[in-house]
């Protein structure tokens, strides 16, 4: 039961949230059914501002976006929110479960939130996201979130993407060291020590306020280190101000224009990157692949000069036209 | 792209059990859904909202409270309004024969009562979802 494409784009225009949400279905698929509806949609992005909260499973993400959200909602600011979990390896299933976090928000029509699996997409994940928050922009959401689980390189760099990176960690031991490693301390615009109701939160405040002291300023930006109670709301509107403050310094220090800028660079880098992955392996450099795998196993050329031989083949391909 | 089937796992109502829920959506997930999950305590607005926001193509409704009655019809009234009437609809729960055949004829389309497999449960969505295709 497929909408025609103009009534579809109508229905969005018109604020329609099912046609938001079918419009996200189609990016997110890569629809071949309406492979530019993004081009459709691009003239009216720009305009939502774009926040990142990653951090460890667990540590109350879900929770803190529910009440920033709401908090955001005050200020008469609609608000969409993408939270993305991981799918499985094996069965490429998932259990999306952030939405129990979120049930404050869940009826506010003035909020919109749409769980995202990882789908495995090599690298491509950031991409998604991005687009995901595109359409969100364009629907005229004043404030896109997005939530990831702080542990791959792709989900750092979804976080990256947006304009505020907020990193949440908790007062539990490691906590600090874990964040470290996983390279978490290193993109935060704001940390986050949530779950400050639990011992030692002021403690680990201290040690990571001296650790961002320690570090080279951030572009003339020092991270500031926020308790916070998520399920009780603690901490929030300081939490906001602190995001307004680093909007403003953004947008003051002309940074947010080159933010959009290194943005508008990696979108165009990975859909180049990933059509030529596609357009890389047919039947033809199959067939191909599998001769020279043969070749080389029996020592007639190397894995080098067999990747030359498919190299040329695409080359050709392509000035042939 | 492969479309993923994208399934709504929700419990109405306002008794505290969710196990039965919760072992159906790993048992969805494990057969390579996309499943949302949403936790106790819903109500019809909530479930109804998160399935348009989450363009699910089947909701699936656990229920032990004895409200199903009220709360099924509910929901797929507020789905039709919503214009998210083509959505598959199934439930489970301890619920009477009778009952079941009112609910198929308001739109819930299959009822899965105690006893049924979560096997049963994977296969009859990936037919449905086969035959819409
Ligand atoms: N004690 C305490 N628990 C919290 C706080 N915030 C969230 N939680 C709980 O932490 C658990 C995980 O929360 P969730 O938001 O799902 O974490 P996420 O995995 O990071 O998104 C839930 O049981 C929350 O109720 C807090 O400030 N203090
Ligand atoms: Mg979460």
């Amino acid at each position: 039961m497929a909408i025609p494409r103009e009534e579809l784009l109508k229905r969005f225009a018109g604020g329609q949230r099912a046609a938001l949400s079918k419009i996200i279905t189609l990016v997110e698929n890569h629809a071949t059914s309406f492979p530019d509806v993004l081009d459709e949609l691009y003239p009216r992005t720009g305009k939502a501002y774009r926040i990142g909260v990653t951090g460890p499973p667990g540590a109350g993400k879900s929770t803190l976006v529910s009440s920033l959200v709401q908090t955001i909602r005050t200020k008469e600011k609609t608000v969409g929110v993408i939270a993305v979990d991981p799918s499985s390896p094996f069965t490429g299933g998932a259990l999306l479960g952030d939405r129990i976090r979120m049930q404050d928000i869940g009826t506010d029509p003035g909020v919109f939130v749409r769980s995202m699996a990882t789908r495995g997409s090599l690298g491509g994940l950031a991409e998604a996201a991005g687009d995901v928050a595109d359409v969100m922009d364009a629907f005229g959401k004043d404030v896109v979130i997005t939530e990831t689980v702080g542990v791959g390189q792709c989900e750092l760099d979804i976080a990256e993407a947006c304009y505020t990176t907020v990193v949440v960690i908790v007062p539990e031991s490691g906590d600090a060291v874990q964040a470290m490693k996983a390279g978490l301390m290193e993109i935060a615009d704001i940390l986050v020590i949530n779950k400050s109701d639990r011992e030692g939160a002021e403690q680990i405040a201290r040690q990571t306020r001296a650790m961002f002291e320690l570090r080279d300023e951030r572009n003339g930006w020092d991270p500031p280190v926020i308790l916070t109670v998520a399920f009780k709301g603690d901490g929030i509107p300081e939490l906001y101000e602190h995001i307004e403050k680093h909007r403003q310094f953004l947008a003051e220090s002309g940074l947010l224009e080159r933010h959009r800028q290194s943005n508008v660079e990696a979108t165009i880098k990975a859909i180049v990157e990933g059509d030529l992955h596609s357009k890389t392996w047919n039947e033809a450099t199959l067939g191909r692949l599998e001769s020279l795998v043969g070749d080389v196993m029996v020592g007639k050329v190397t894995p080098r000069q067999a990747s030359g031989v498919i190299l040329k083949m695409i080359e050709g391909r392509q000035e042939g036209g | 792209m492969e479309r993923k089937i994208r399934v709504l796992v929700a419990k109405p109502g306002l008794d505290g059990h969710d196990r039965g829920a919760k072992v159906v959506a790993s048992a969805l997930r494990d057969a390579g859904m996309e499943v949302v999950y949403t936790g106790l305590h819903q109500t019809p607005e909530m479930i109804v909202e998160a399935a348009i926001q989450e363009d699910v193509d089947v909701v699936g409704l656990s229920i032990l409270s004895g409200a199903h009655m009220v709360l099924f019809p509910k929901i797929m009234k507020l789905l039709k309004e919503q214009g998210a009437g083509d959505k598959l609809v199934v439930g489970g729960g301890i619920i009477p024969e009778d009952d079941i055949q009112e609910l198929n004829k308001a739109g819930v389309t299959k009822v899965f009562t105690p006893g049924t497999t979560t096997t049963e449960i994977v296969e009859y969505i990936k037919t449905e979802m086969a035959s819409r295709a």
